[in-house]
């Protein structure tokens, strides 16, 4: 499984990356959704796994740039949200069916990126 | 309820999503970090050797991002104590730099850097805390969304002849007629509170305030 973290919270996908480093899995990570597009221009993934919030486009606008050009790819977001409100506003939009609340557990991420990847 | 009520009931609404947001994010980097200490004790009980450098670097930085959930959760608690005093004396150059950090996250949500300017000297002016936190907001709101993304929105404040007045700049290309809905009756509405006067022109928002409400 190859995985794209993408949050601009440096220390918390750089440390997430090489906490499922141990766990087998194969994880890259960007701070803002220009890298990460760069990235994916060199690099494919099976999975990304998105912050809904990031700086100059939301992690759902970065989704449907994504998806145009890997239709196959899957996504998770994550958010900082205390509630489901705000999420599902915009998740209704873009069909982001899988999302998590941070802070995250390991072993509930790793679940659910295997739930989105047998879908 | 009044225009003035419902206002304020947003803008508190506004600034407390946004710092539970923030704290969420330290909580966040805290988790991974702590999971890690936690991988690399699992990994030693099993007979790899831990690095002791690394453990201290990763309590190092747990230790920092309890000192941003710190300073988030003081501003948090400052912003909520604006509206104990209906009317009270206002450092106007602290104040500026107070809401330019409750907008930090919005801002860099918006690829906008906010930059702050302090007074010569210190300015204060009798006022309503709260509802110029509100205002100043609200200026700041209409200055993200025409400075554009990737540029620095600097605030300064200066003294004026009867109070202070607070720039906000630079503004972008505003489209013709903006000065038609901004300042909104939302605006409008703090401006008579506060007697305040807003100006909008050579690429700058201009907030006067009296030196007493």
């Amino acid at each position: 499984m190859r995985v794209l973290l993408v949050d601009d919270e440096k220390e918390l996908v750089s440390t997430l990356a090489e906490r499922l480093s141990f766990r087998g899995i194969d994880a890259e990570w960007t701070v803002s959704a220009a890298d990460a597009l760069k990235l994916l221009e060199t690099q494919s993934f099976d999975i990304a796994v998105l912050d809904v919030k990031l700086p100059k486009i939301s992690g759902l606008q970065l989704k449907k740039k994504m998806q145009e050009k890997y239709p196959a790819m899957k996504f998770i977001f994550m958010t900082g949200h205390g509630s489901e409100e705000d999420f599902n506003a915009g998740a209704a939009e873009t069909g982001a069916d899988y999302y998590l609340v941070k802070p995250v557990k390991i072993e509930a991420l790793i679940e659910k990126m295997n739930e989105v990847l047998q879908k | 309820m009044d225009i003035i009520a419902e206002t304020s009931l947003r803008f508190f609404g506004k600034m407390s999503a946004s710092i539970s947001h923030e704290i969420k994010n330290a909580l966040a980097v805290m988790n991974e970090n702590a999971g890690l200490l936690e991988d690399f004790t699992f990994m030693a009980e099993k007979g790899m050797p831990m690095d002791p450098e690394r453990v201290k670097v990763l309590a190092e930085k747990i230790m920092q991002q309890i000192q941003r959930a710190d300073g988030i959760i003081k501003n948090m608690n400052r912003f909520a104590h604006s509206a104990d005093e209906a009317v009270k004396s206002v450092d106007v150059g602290d104040m500026s730099d107070f809401v330019a950090r409750l907008y930090g996250r919005i801002a860099s949500g918006k690829g906008v850097t906010i930059k702050t300017k302090p007074p010569a000297i210190r300015i204060t002016i009798t006022t309503a805390p709260f509802l110029l936190e509100n205002l100043m907001g609200l200026c700041i709101d209409f200055a993200l969304n025409s400075v554009g993304s990737g540029k620095t929105l600097d605030i300064i404040t200066e003294e004026a002849e009867n109070g202070a007045c607070i720039r906000f700049s630079p503004l972008g290309n505003l489209s013709a007629g903006v000065t038609d809905i901004f300042p909104s009756e939302r605006e409008k509405s703090l401006m008579n509170e506060l007697k305040a006067r807003i100006i909008i022109d050579a690429g700058a928002l201009t907030l006067n305030l009296p030196k007493k409400q």
